[in-house]
């Protein structure tokens, strides 16, 4: 199918051992590239190791965190777009969607579109309506209970037995088989990211993750399920492979339907040895991991651009089961003079514009 | 969940990929040859006959070997559990 050339402004150049997504959604974005395509990084750090990959991102900005508020944060893509005439964004990380949701509109009267959730549906797959959303969906999700204080901790068992994950409202889960293991556990989530705390039934089976693209019309534009091979220690997958379980995308495609979803996702399911599926949580943006997608016959990254850039996108039809990834780690060498620009300019233009 | 023994992917070095659960694993020739034929639909009498015919079985009983491997698949979910007994 033809479609015109874009560029695309992706976030999330961070790739350390907890990598963004965003070298992964560019990798994907390159691999379907048409001439013309030009791929625009925004970095929230000088030494994003994404923002040196030349290979696959032609420029760099700098861009300010969306804590340092809304004006600045448009005031500085509205600096981008007059350099290098974005068609579209697409931002990879949980904390700055809020932002960029907030400012879709008026980045749309600037001509750049976005693929983006509601400020609602957001909210509504957040760890602390996960459950409101399993009933709505149809989907089973361990039991869960939402903390607002640590005294709320020495009677949560009564509601979500132990063992338990004690979670963070945007990251983190630790595994809690006592009072005391759970306490520890509390002040540790509430001193890196505050209240609420989530507490989570542990459920036996094995985890499976499923990354997919909804249109925002109850629609699933694809998805692909992974298994994980290798973790890191901080739990983090270092290898997967692709799988065919019609139940793992029908778990997607609940999710797809019941909220009316636009964008990206990635669902965290646990199955058990009967079959039974169980939601664990709903990341609301890709997963590193997502040039796999690509891999399996769905360039997902690909087609929430061309739904953002305003486009038509039929559905997929099958992903290929065995796809598989493993992680590396290299050390790219990159050019003092990027480097150097970034910092003392906040940008890297390496395109003739 | 899958676990069907036809969905198996299986290559001829014996690398086996189970496609719903992502699972690999290996089996040597004869392994190779019980997935081959339970894939084909072969009962466990046909499949131990199958065994005596390809390879050299001098010592030892084939259907009690096809009878461990089956007991090995169920632990991996991979033939239900109500076929118990069938092979035997």
């Amino acid at each position: 199918m033809s479609r015109r050339p874009l560029t695309i402004a992706v976030t999330g150049l961070n790739a350390t051992d907890n990598p963004a997504p965003g070298v992964g959604v560019i990798r994907a974005l390159r691999e379907g590239a048409i001439p013309g395509d030009r791929v625009v990084g925004l970095a929230y750090d000088a030494l994003d190791p994404g923002a040196y990959a030349e290979e696959i991102v032609s420029d760099v900005f700098m861009i300010p965190y969306p804590s340092q508020g809304v004006e600045a944060f448009l005031s500085r893509i509205e600096y981008v777009h007059e350099r290098v005439r974005l068609d579209v964004v697409l931002p990879t990380l949980d904390a700055e969607l809020p932002s960029f949701i907030d400012i879709a509109p008026r980045l749309k009267s600037m001509g750049i579109g976005t693929c983006l959730p509601t400020r609602r549906q957001l909210d509504l797959r957040s760890k602390a309506n996960l459950a409101a959303l399993g009933d709505r969906a149809g989907i089973s999700v361990p039991r869960t209970a939402v903390l607002g204080s640590a005294e709320d901790l020495s009677r949560v068992h009564e509601k979500v037995p132990y063992p338990f994950f004690v979670k963070g409202v945007y990251y983190g889960a630790t595994l809690a088989t006592s009072y005391d293991e759970a306490i520890a556990a509390y002040h540790k989530v509430v001193a890196q990211w505050g209240l609420p705390v989530l507490v989570q039934q542990h459920v036996g089976g094995e985890e499976f993750d499923v990354v997919g693209v909804a249109d925002g019309e109850g629609g699933l534009v694809g998805a692909v399920p992974m298994k994980k091979l290798m973790l890191t220690d901080k739990g983090k997958g270092w290898a997967g492979i692709t799988v065919k379980d019609d139940g793992l995308v029908d778990v997607a495609r609940a999710f797809a339907r019941a909220t009316k979803w636009r964008g990206p996702f990635e669902v965290e399911v646990m199955r058990d040895r009967r079959g039974q599926y169980q939601l664990i949580e709903i990341n609301p943006r890709f997963p590193a991991w997502v040039y796999l997608s690509v891999a399996a016959g769905m360039n997902l990254p690909l087609a929430a651009a061309r739904i953002a850039a305003g486009e038509s996108v039929a559905p997929f039809g099958e992903h290929e089961a065995g796809a598989m990834f493993v992680r590396i780690s290299i050390d790219q060498v990159a050019k003092i003079r990027d480097f150097q620009s970034i910092v003392t300019t906040g940008e890297i233009v390496r395109s003739a514009h | 969940m899958a676990s069907s023994i036809r969905d198996l992917a299986l290559s001829e070095t014996g690398f086996v990929f189970d496609p719903s659960s992502g699972a690999t694993f290996t089996v040597n020739a004869t392994g190779l040859c019980v997935l081959h034929a339970l894939k084909e639909g072969l009962s466990w009498g046909e499949i131990a006959t199958r065994l005596s015919e390809r390879f050299d079985v001098r010592s030892g009983d084939p259907a009690r070997d096809v009878a461990e491997l089956a007991g090995m698949l169920r632990q991996e979910g991979l033939l239900p559990a109500s076929e118990k007994g069938a092979e035997s």
